[in-house]
């Protein structure tokens, strides 16, 4: 008798732990990367944090299967298929052409996508509002017009705005577009200046000196992976550099308002848990980044010669202090 | 293990560089011409198929669009070699950075996404067939129609006159062979070629993106020398063939790298796996052909 109630008690707990175990089921998330970059990267760990401290944890409940194209367009689609064939949970892509490449094959899998500008442009989705198919995600189109209302209250008197982009960068090309137009509409004027590859940049950021009253990045990958020579520019010249990205601030520029790509991928992250939550991408509109904390930088101000305001310095929510 | 819709994905891509295979070939092998334009005319090729699509364009005759357009490069390239006397190398290297601002203009933009685009696969999808299956027939039939051409080519007048003229330009001349005008047709087909893969690559991936281009040519000269080392090209017929096979091959194995966890291989270590390759595939005694070894000696 004892023996079978012993029986019952280890069958009765076998099932709850396998039904533990089921409810632990775990689910499969693939990443595909165009190609590593400090700002792609830091998407990629935001992924990663995210899902980890939502109880997702690697290895345990979560599998994350992780490639970069090494932006190599052949490559990327070879790791878009081998994705689709592994049939996971989620499917996350991070940039634009990672992102098409995945949408051009994938048309059951639910896609979330990371670090795309213009996602309508793009073809990624019919509308920011109602994505449509299986896809949406997070754009990182800037909030312009506020990082303009920041520039504009540090250098009241600028009237010619510089900035250096990369012509071969989606992303970047359509950020300048807007900064052409939200300038236009203020009765200034923007000064482009073109550098197809990082070592293009510092030429490209001296051919602005003389011609400009204050210069802004976009989060051009090309530029940004370059800002050095940018800002160097700045100092020599006493022309103030802002910046998208608030990890630019560190790095010399005088401020920028909130935009940094690891909690653009926190943001992803969270969108990815909630398709594993039973979400479905259908009623999922692209999220916009929503965090605009001002990052300030007074000795890099110092070093290119113009004085913040009081207040405006009082505002910022981290004040860098650089000794670069 | 290799799923299927990756092990299809892997077939289709390599039936696509096949075709930049059958363009390395004429250029490296048929012409003795080093040709780095392709690095160009492949975004050039999915940029007109693109541009063209986009504004309503049958997708065919896009691609033929683009065709045009590679063998355009292709010609400059050659232009500036045979009438301005241009290294080879050189020349394609200008046409190569010349075409990243040309095609920069021609799209307008760096990425033209043609997602529910009207494509030359679009038709295709209404065969009873599953949906990673049909690039790769279709893919299949142009590689093929290809191949014939290219061979019966090679086998005429005209193409006897362009081998010899790879072979031996100064006995070719002295046969009142015109050895510039086959340069420049050679270089051009070439490069219509790889316009062709460029446009049918868009179409399959959904957006033309003006980086696209990088790293062409390696891939095509892995796919070659891998070919030749499977198949040993001792006529024209078998070296095209081992083309397309030299190409699906690379593709499965970087479907197999993408797979291969267990061994610890990456995305990222498929650089020095492509050179590893090639290297062993010059040096291996038995995959030793004719032309492998006519490679060797030229590097001694």
């Amino acid at each position: 008798m004892a023996k079978r109630t012993l029986r019952t008690l280890i069958g009765a707990s076998l099932l709850a732990a396998a039904s533990l175990v089921h409810a632990q089921e775990s689910r499969i998330v693939a990443i595909t990367q165009i190609v590593e970059h400090p700002a792609l990267d830091a998407v990629y760990q935001g992924v990663k944090d995210e899902l980890a401290e939502e109880g997702y944890v690697e290895g345990k409940n979560l599998t994350i299967m992780y490639e970069s194209a090494q932006g190599n367009s052949a490559i990327a689609a070879q790791i878009a298929r081998k994705f689709i064939g592994e049939n996971p949970d989620v499917i996350v892509a991070i940039a634009t052409p990672s992102a098409q490449t995945v949408a051009a094959a994938a048309k059951n899998i639910p896609v979330v996508f990371s670090a795309v500008t213009d996602p309508v442009g793009a073809k990624l989705v019919n509308s920011l509002e109602v994505p449509g198919a299986n896809i949406t995600g997070v754009s990182d189109m800037l909030p312009i017009e506020r990082h303009l209302d920041m520039l504009l209250r540090a250098v009241p008197n600028a009237k010619r705005i510089g900035t250096v982009y990369n012509p071969g960068e989606a992303n970047a090309v359509s950020l300048v577009g807007l900064l052409e137009n939200a300038l236009k509409a203020r009765g200034l004027t923007l000064v482009k200046a073109a550098a197809t590859k990082t070592s293009e940049v510092l030429g490209a950021a001296r051919s602005l000196v003389g011609k400009v009253d204050a210069i802004y990045l976009t989060t051009d990958n090309t530029v940004i992976s370059a800002a050095e020579a940018v800002i160097s520019v700045g100092e020599r010249a006493d022309i103030p550099v802002f910046a998208a990205d608030t990890a630019t601030v560190e790095r010399g520029a005088v401020a920028a308002l909130g935009f940094d790509y690891y909690s653009h991928g926190r943001q992803t992250g969270k969108m990815v848990v909630r398709i594993l939550k039973g979400a479905n991408t259908a009623d999922m509109p692209v999220e916009t980044m929503d965090t605009l904390d001002l990052f300030v930088n007074p000795a890099a101000a110092e070093r290119m010669d113009i004085t913040l305001p009081d207040e405006f310095i009082k505002e910022a929510k981290e004040v860098v202090k650089s000794n670069k | 293990m290799l799923s299927e819709i990756a092990f299809y994905g892997a077939v289709e891509t390599g039936l696509i560089y096949g075709l930049v295979a059958f363009a390395i070939y004429i250029s490296f092998r048929v012409l003795d011409f080093p040709d780095l334009t392709v690095d160009g005319s492949f975004p050039l090729g999915a940029a007109v198929a693109g541009v063209m699509i986009i504004n309503g364009w049958n997708p065919w005759l896009a691609t033929a669009g683009a065709i045009m357009a590679g063998m355009a490069a292709g010609a400059v390239t050659a232009i500036l070699n045979v009438k301005l006397k241009i290294l080879n190398l050189l020349a394609s290297i200008l046409t190569m950075l010349a075409l990243y601002s040309i095609n920069l203009r021609i799209m307008g933009r760096p990425n033209i996404a043609l997602l529910n685009e009207e494509t030359v696969l679009s038709p295709w999808y209404d065969l009873d067939l599953a949906y990673h299956q049909v690039p790769v027939l279709l893919f299949s039939i142009v590689a093929f129609v290809s191949l014939i051409l290219l061979w019966r080519f090679m086998k005429s007048e005209t193409g006897l006159a362009m081998r010899a003229t790879g072979a031996n330009a100064r006995m070719a001349r002295a046969q009142g062979i015109a050895t510039g005008a086959m340069i420049i047709l050679g270089v051009a087909v070439s490069n219509g070629l790889v316009g062709l893969a460029g446009a049918l690559f868009a179409q399959s991936q959904g957006a033309a993106d003006v980086t696209m281009g990088v790293g062409v040519i390696v891939v095509g000269l892995a796919s070659l020398i891998g070919g030749e080392a499977v198949i040993t090209p001792t006529t024209v017929w078998r070296a095209l063939l081992a083309c397309i096979v030299g190409a699906i091959i690379y593709r499965l194995a970087i479907a197999f790298a993408l797979n291969a966890d267990a061994l610890g291989l990456k995305a990222q270590d498929l650089n020095l796996i492509t050179a590893v390759l090639v290297t062993l595939a010059i040096v291996l005694p038995d995959a030793r052909s004719s032309l492998v070894s006519k490679l060797t000696r030229k590097k001694a």
